[in-house]
């Protein structure tokens, strides 16, 4: 007995060490996590929001606006929705068929499927200027200009494996039993992919969306070759169109300081945009997660 | 012993190399109860699934042999996979709800065989639900998700799910495994009842099931068909050694 008494306490002590040491870790990672965005955010916000006014976000940029003068940013942040939205649009109409089809017609194939993963993970490694250069030199075969269709589909590339990836990933987990029963009630596999799977992985597929958006709205390396940069807003999808991400870019690049606190105004919107759109997609998502199979 | 209602010949199924199914001959009766009983991993599941063609869902399967069912041959590529699988009704060893309304879980095989009618649908869930014994449990929250339902609730709207595309045969995969003792039993007496109008298949590893319920066994042990018929005869004069020492407990 007192062999047992005199072995616990070492025992447990230990496990305590190990238990505070691994808490302390996590606690230490979120708490850097929190510490830069909130770093992030208060230094657009204290740079940006002095800028900030309603005729930045009203106007589109008047003649010597990159010196200072009048004008504001109506034309990038009307460019940056275009072609995030467009962008976003065409690669899920790409993206979730080719999930589908991946995890229910090939469903047999393993095989083939994971060389499919494989490549599509190589290709959502490939940083976007390669994209944009890629686009840029097909562009200068056909003899195309700088355009927002030109933007949006180079962009749709680069975030095309974002979205089929993200939303492979929540179907690989979906329940096999899923399927069968689906398939016993004589549904086709196309009806169980769009009609079970979707609902299914609907979360998934928000995530997805965002995650793909986020790119497209951020991205200024695919855009500088394919979309141009300019002052208008565009009225049709073969004119070039500005960017957010780029007028950050042109106005940070500036070596005045009022045209640099517009850049971080810029951002801020930028942000918010995205902020905005983060919590509607997630309000609209909760509401199929009820009925979810777990 | 009634007609045939389905004629497995020479049934061989193999998943990656691996045989799982070896030279199976057998028929099942209809409007029958048919059991089919063994240990774990012996291929019951497999036998049951490659009824209705779920294999085909599986990885690196090859099946060769013939089921007949009214005649065709099931494994013949020409034919109708959805109609085919449409005759056949599954329940699943976990219940599986689809992740929709309870409504539209039964809705569901309707709507997709194009009836869509409101009045139609409603009539029709009430006479599904009514014959799992549901009805009366879930009239009042017919929209809520079907998740919420309790598991012996679940196997039930499964069971009506089952029911509603109007199939002949009705495949069950220990139906009764994740259920508690009364929900088990309402499955059991469920489908002593049902078998007045359908052909029922049940794979069980529980011999006081296969007891309970069966007319007709089938014994399957490592792949193979070891013995079957009537359940009577199966019970009380088995010939085999192995299913005399299965049925007297010495492996299970």
């Amino acid at each position: 007995m007192s062999f047992i008494t005199n072995i616990l306490p070492t025992k447990s002590t230990l496990r305590k060490v190990e238990e505070y040491s691994f808490r302390a870790i996590m606690y230490l990672c979120v708490g850097i996590i929190f510490f830069l965005l909130i770093a992030i955010i208060w230094g657009i916000i204290k740079k940006g929001f002095p800028a900030l006014s309603w005729e930045m976000i009203s106007s589109v940029p008047e003649g010597g606006f990159y010196f200072g003068k009048g004008g504001g940013i109506l034309n990038a942040i009307v460019g940056s929705l275009y072609l995030a939205i467009g962008a976003t649009l065409l690669a899920l109409l790409v993206g979730l068929p080719v999930a589908l089809y991946m995890n229910v017609h090939l469903v047999h194939r393993k095989k083939l499927v994971n060389v499919i993963r494989f490549c599509l993970d190589l290709l959502w490694g490939v940083p976007s200027i390669v994209y944009g250069v890629f686009a840029f030199s097909v562009m200068l075969y056909l003899g195309a200009r700088v355009s927002l269709l030109a933007g949006i589909i180079t962009v749709a590339l680069f975030i095309i494996p974002v979205i089929i990836r993200t939303i492979d990933e929540a179907m690989k987990s979906v329940p096999q039993g899923l399927m069968e029963v689906s398939l016993s009630l004589g549904a086709t596999r196309t009806e169980t992919a769009y009609k079970i799977f979707v609902r299914q992985c609907m979360p998934a597929i928000v995530t997805a969306v965002m995650l793909a958006f986020g790119r497209a709205i951020g991205d200024a390396a695919a855009v500088i070759f394919t979309t141009g940069f300019t002052d208008s807003i565009p009225t049709s999808i073969m004119q070039p169109s500005a960017t957010l991400s780029l007028s950050v870019f042109f106005q940070l690049s500036s070596p005045m300081e009022e045209v640099k606190a517009r850049a971080y105004a810029s951002a801020a919107l930028l942000t918010i945009i995205v902020l905005i759109i983060s919590i509607t997609a997630r309000y609209f998502s909760s509401k199929y997660n009820k009925s979810r199979i777990k | 012993m009634g007609q045939d209602k389905i004629i497995i010949e020479n049934l061989d199924l193999y998943i990656s190399k691996a045989h799982i199914l070896k030279n199976v001959n057998t028929t099942i009766p209809e409007k029958k109860i048919t059991v089919i009983l063994g240990p774990s991993g012996c291929g019951k599941t497999t036998l049951l699934k490659s009824l209705n063609r779920l294999t085909d869902i599986y990885p690196d399967v090859d099946i060769t042999g013939k089921i007949l069912m009214n005649g065709h041959d099931l494994l013949h590529p020409d034919v109708d996979i959805t109609e085919l699988r449409r005759n056949m009704g599954l329940l699943s060893q976990r219940p599986v709800p689809l992740p929709m309304s309870i409504f539209n879980n039964i809705a569901f095989g309707l709507k997709i065989s194009g009836r869509r009618n409101r009045l139609f649908l409603k009539k029709r869930v009430e006479h599904y639900l009514n014959q799992a014994n549901l009805w009366d449990e879930v009239k009042d929250r017919l929209h809520e998700p079907a998740s919420k339902l309790s598991i012996g609730q679940q196997q039930r709207l499964c069971l009506a799910r089952g029911l509603s595309v109007d199939p002949e045969i009705i495949l069950a995969d220990e139906p009764t495994s994740a259920l508690d003792p009364l929900s088990s039993k309402a499955i059991e007496e469920k489908f002593l009842e049902l078998k007045q109008s359908y052909t029922i298949v049940v794979v069980t590893h529980s011999l006081r099931q296969a007891k309970r319920i069966a007319d007709n066994v089938i014994f399957m042990y490592m792949g193979e068909i070891v013995e079957q018929g009537p359940a009577e005869e199966f019970f009380s004069n088995p010939k085999n050694t192995r299913t005399q020492e299965y049925l007297s407990g010495v492996f299970s």
